[in-house]
């Protein structure tokens, strides 16, 4: 157990594979979880709540100019009005991007990301280097996933310290003004509505599906 | 507690290195799959909250904390939690054995698959009123109280002592310094904004915005 105070933290810890199967039948063997239960869970956040939500909000806030005053006035009428509320996503608040303001999300103290919009955070979202330099060199990490504003933009961090949960309203894309909001949606990376990268150019989406199709 | 999750501002933690997101999977192993699933379906026996669960991961010794994958620290405070409140016995846990009857009280509890859906979109609202009085505006200037709890808080160390300005207000919400201990309280809740260059420094010209309780702030 690696919580135990007493114990030695040089010791190996147990492979977390057998104590999660340890634990889960003991669980199970006890009455307290229904392994279908987890599966039903599971499945949740991998085909239906996911950052693709998020895509369809900022999409729509592009392309609905009612829709966008209100989600920046009251972001969980606008957002549970698509259909989208719950766990991790109870208070949220939305930030706009603008030429002169970028926002940038951030968990400094554990994960908090708003699952309802953008399902389960990555990895690096959760990581130790991110949440140590997102609030105090916030430059040095857009510099890392490659992001580089115009100049003069000045950057805005929201540490996610309260259950307010936190999504970034990215700039619309140039040269998109004859696109539907269907077809925004593709340009909306969960990365864009985090902070650490900008919306997909027309351009770098056709790169990017060019890839995909080879 | 000045743990190691309190980790803004730290130095010497390497590179990010995200995997790019068309190229990242949901999970990296199929027991991370089974921990989160684990994670929230014994969460909802209603044993803890989410404040006492945050404070199980956090007060694992530093050098764990910080070695242990997201999902490791989740498993951690999960076993730390069952044991502590007497859910399952430490024997139970080092066996994966079960050597007593659950009461009726919690598999009563046991939430079924058919359950899932509506749990998740229902979530845990945290607002929670308070009859104390709002003393911050929007504009106001404020300082972090400079103090330094061994239990849980939300407070964290790069702010305490600065000076911010009051730029949202968010309404009234548990306070997780309470709610750690079992105390459902609620208590009004600011957004602050500081100057990079308060918190960190001269040159940097970011503004850092932090959820702050009123009990954790006074007027600057």
């Amino acid at each position: 157990m690696g919580q135990d105070h007493s114990h030695d933290h040089t010791e190996p810890p147990s492979d977390p594979a057998l104590r999660v199967k340890a634990l889960e039948s003991l669980l199970v063997e006890k009455g307290l979880v229904d392994p279908a239960a987890i599966d039903a869970i599971i499945e949740t956040y991998e085909t239906k709540v996911g950052p693709r939500n998020g895509a369809k909000v900022v999409a729509r806030a592009w392309t609905d100019p009612a829709f966008k005053d209100l989600l920046l006035s009251d972001a969980n009428t606008a957002i549970n009005s698509m259909g989208y509320a719950g766990r991790q996503g109870e208070h949220m608040k939305v930030v706009e991007n603008t030429d002169t303001r970028h926002n940038l999300v951030v968990c400094t103290l554990c994960s908090c990301y708003p699952w309802t919009v953008l399902g389960l955070p990555p990895v690096w979202y959760k990581s130790a280097p991110y949440r140590a330099q997102a609030v105090s060199a916030p430059k040095g990490v857009l510099t890392e996933f490659g992001t580089t504003l115009q100049e003069g933009t000045k950057i805005s961090v929201w540490d996610s310290t309260s259950e307010m949960r936190f999504l970034v309203l990215p700039q619309r894309p140039e040269g998109t003004d004859d696109w539907t909001a269907e077809q925004l949606e593709d340009l909306v990376s969960r990365n864009s509505m985090i902070g650490v990268e900008l919306a997909l150019t027309p351009a770098e989406l056709k790169v990017i599906q060019a890839g995909e199709s080879s | 507690m000045n743990g190691a999750h309190d980790l803004g501002g730290m130095h010497g933690l390497g590179p990010i290195n995200p995997e790019p997101e068309r190229e990242e999977p949901l999970f990296h192993a199929e027991w991370e799959k089974r921990a989160l699933g684990l994670t929230l379906t014994a969460g909802w026996l209603g044993q803890w909250n989410i404040d006492v669960s945050r404070h199980a991961r956090e007060r694992q010794h530093p050098v764990t904390y910080l070695s242990n994958s997201y999902y490791e620290n989740w498993l951690a405070g999960l076993e730390t939690l069952l044991v502590e409140k007497g859910v399952v016995t430490l024997e139970e846990l080092e066996q994966g054995k079960a050597l007593e009857p659950a009461p009726e009280s919690l598999t009563s509890k046991c939430a079924p698959a058919s359950a899932v859906t509506n749990i998740l979109s229902s979530g845990g609202p945290c607002d929670h009123p308070t009859d104390d009085p709002q003393e911050f505006k929007i504009g106001d200037k404020v300082r972090v109280i400079q103090f330094n709890p061994t239990g849980h808080t939300r407070a964290p160390r790069y702010v305490r002592g600065h000076v911010g300005t009051v730029c949202d207000y968010h309404g009234s919400f548990i306070l997780p310094d309470e709610n750690s201990k079992g105390n459902k309280i609620g208590q009004h809740l600011y957004n602050v904004s500081f100057d990079g260059d308060t918190l960190w420094g001269p040159g940097n010209d970011s503004t850092i915005h932090v959820d702050l309780w009123q009990s954790y702030l006074e007027k600057a």
